[in-house]
């Protein structure tokens, strides 16, 4: 493997690992907060997407609807403000409706975790059932141009994709560090009991933390759209699994966890699938990309049971 | 002294159903109901162990079901049918009907084998992490499956409808449903006995606390690899006989994380920790899906709405974490052992 052809698949992975990244964050933040596996994100993701392709296909005048003649980043933009806002609206109902009665009632957790995945097949067969099975195609909202630097070929959007999650990234960390907000999320998920007695508002804190979640998955998915154009019902299935798992091995709860997770997981699946053009790897076809992802991933979490970054909470009997 | 009337209910239940389907009295569409009506039966109640009993978090039962389904489809379809890979078969097929259920068992076995594979990280890990582990695990099950080309790969293992016709031409029963119901009923026994023993008050234990329970003596390790390896092989029961369905084929596709989903609905609609929650909720799932079937797609819009809306009505389950006799007492006056009816009758 040449650096070039190294630096190239360097470039995949990464920004496969954005996705992971992203939608890993809106795992564990909800998780800092609640201690709930939100299964359900992974179909937010893909709600999503399509609400970006709607507002996108309207605003470009694809649909019914006639062509506004707007510029094409100010329809970049609306899409991805528009998306974010209305997915946001979804998960912050979908707490309201389905997970705070459960909680409010004082439900086992796990009850709330099957809520959370009876959610999440409702959202894709909803999907499928008025939208129909076809995929559909994501509009081209910047036109892809292709860059060749010293033998690696990239495209505008990958660049666009990688450096806008870690500019989010970034943004998210000072936002938990510096804001009140953030902060309360933080206070929240240290301590569960005392930090509502000190009349910190839950339900707000929630509220928000499902806001930045949701919002963070849209605008994954939105790049998802940009940078592969197909979208379908059951995207949100396999990649919101896959980034559960990347959040956990990152030490659920942890920001950083799920960032480097993230990317962990999607360097782990680029480069098995490269490895096996190598010589002397040809055995190693595709088809074994889960096979040894999962397997590495078994064997971090042998090593340290809670995550990279997770630190292991020391229980009083 | 224990009153015979249970066993005589479960005896005339196995009449009615084999004898009916053996007559066609029960047309095709309802044998391959009540085939299923078993098969889920025997996952739930297996899964409740761990996720009811003993509180962890296991989303990947539909892996170990692969793996039971097929070692034992393998095995009965290189013993028993003609087949392009494994050739002609090694043994008459009159002795396919003795040495179905060994398969089977044999299935069980190496699906507990393969639970060492959660049993041996939980020593360390547990909850949420545990829960990925078992997702994993079902993930590198289905994918070694697909990359093992001789039995298929992701197309697929088929042949065991051979197998089947093979042992109805010996002798014309519905053999797969007799044995779907004993498996069924020592499913049942063995976890109901279990979870009355010691051992399963240690995973009760457990559930409540490990670390106090640890304390007081209890060899959680032991108990632990005992719970996941009886659960895993249980669930390769249930494998192995839903691989050799009037379908006959099998494919890793269908033990994806979406049956193990199905399976934890059933668990935790029919209430963690009630053996007799998740037989009821098994039923009615899926006669539930049969009913709905009309529907077509529509009908995973309007499960999963029930689901919820039933959940914030009934936040523990059907049964919550009590037995239908806990619920109905005249059940244990009339099904229970003697002694504790008259505990009920001095009440």
């Amino acid at each position: 493997m040449t650096l070039g052809i190294f630096l190239q698949h360097l470039l995949n992975a990464m920004q496969w690992g954005s996705f992971y990244a992203l939608i890993a964050l809106g795992y564990t933040m909800v998780y800092g907060v609640l201690l709930l596996i939100n299964f359900a994100h992974g179909d937010i993701f893909m709600v999503g997407a399509y609400i970006g392709f709607f507002i996108a296909t309207f605003l470009l005048g694809l649909g019914a609807g006639t062509a506004l003649a707007l510029p094409s980043w100010v329809i970049l933009a609306l899409t991805i403000l528009g998306s974010m806002i209305l997915t946001a609206g979804v998960g912050v109902t979908i707490e309201r409706v389905a997970y705070r009665p459960l909680r409010e009632r004082g439900a086992n957790r796990l009850y709330l975790v099957i809520t959370a995945l009876m959610i999440g097949l409702f959202l894709e067969y909803l999907n499928l059932s008025t939208l129909g099975a076809a995929d559909r195609g994501f509009p081209e909202l910047i036109p892809t141009q292709v860059y060749t630097v010293g033998g690696v070929s990239f495209t505008n959007i990958k660049l666009i994709v990688i450096g806008l999650s870690v500019v989010v990234m970034i943004g998210l960390e000072m936002f938990l560090r510096r804001t009140k907000i953030g902060i309360a999320m933080r206070a929240i998920s240290y301590d569960k009991v005392a930090v509502p007695l000190m009349g910190v508002p839950v339900n707000t804190i929630i509220a928000a933390t499902f806001v930045i979640g949701s919002s963070l998955a849209a605008l994954a998915g939105i790049m998802y759209g940009s940078a592969y154009h197909v979208l379908s019902f059951d995207m949100g299935i396999l990649i919101g699994w896959k980034a559960f798992i990347a959040a956990v091995v990152g030490g659920i709860g942890e920001i950083r966890g799920a960032m480097v997770g993230g990317f962990l997981l999607g360097f782990i699946e680029i480069f098995v699938v490269a490895l096996g053009q190598v010589p002397g790897f040809e055995w190693l076809s595709s088809t074994y990309r889960d096979l040894v992802s999962f397997t590495i991933l078994l064997v971090i979490l042998t090593i340290r049971p809670t995550g990279i970054f997770g630190v292991a909470r020391r229980q009083k009997i | 002294m224990r009153k015979p009337y249970l066993p005589l209910v479960v005896l005339l239940l196995f009449v009615v159903i084999i004898g009916g389907s053996w007559l066609r009295i029960f047309n095709e569409y309802w044998q391959l109901v009540f085939l299923f009506m078993g098969i889920n039966i025997i996952l739930t109640v297996s899964l409740n162990l761990i996720n009811g009993y003993m509180g962890e978090f296991s989303c990947g039962h539909a892996g170990f079901m692969a793996v039971g389904a097929y070692v034992t489809s393998i095995l009965t379809v290189w013993l028993f049918a003609e087949d392009k890979v494994f050739g002609p078969p090694v043994l008459p097929a009159a002795w396919a009907i003795p040495l179905f259920p060994v398969a089977l068992i044999i299935g069980a076995v190496a699906a507990s084998l393969a639970g060492l594979l959660i049993a041996i990280p939980s020593f360390r890990t547990r909850g949420d992490y545990l829960a990925i582990i078992t997702l994993a695990v079902n993930y590198i099950v289905k994918s070694a499956i697909e990359n093992m080309e001789f039995i298929g790969g992701p197309r697929g293992f088929v042949g065991m409808k051979r197998v089947m016709n093979n042992m109805a031409d010996v002798f014309n029963a519905p053999w797969l449903l007799i044995w779907t119901f004993i498996g069924m009923i020592i499913t049942i026994l063995i976890v109901h006995r279990f979870v009355s023993s010691t051992l399963g008050k240690g995973v009760e234990a457990i559930r409540e606390d490990e670390i106090a329970a640890e304390l007081m003596s209890v060899n959680t390790r032991r108990i632990k690899v005992i719970a996941f390896m009886l659960s895993c092989g249980l669930a390769g029961l249930a494998g192995g006989l839903f691989a050799h369905w009037p379908g006959g084929y099998i494919n890793p596709g269908t033990f994806t994380i979406l049956k193990s989903t199905e399976v934890m609905v059933m668990v935790y609609l029919g209430g963690m920790g009630s053996i007799s929650g998740s037989i009821i909720s098994a039923i009615g799932f899926t006669l539930l899906l049969e009913v709905l079937r009309p529907l077509g797609v529509f009908k995973w819009v309007v499960i999963p709405l029930l689901l919820v809306v039933m959940m914030l009505f009934r936040p523990t389950g059907i049964l919550g974490n009590k037995e239908l006799s806990d619920v109905f007492p005249r059940l244990r006056a009339i099904f229970g052992s003697e002694e504790e009816s008259y505990a009920l009758a001095s009440d």
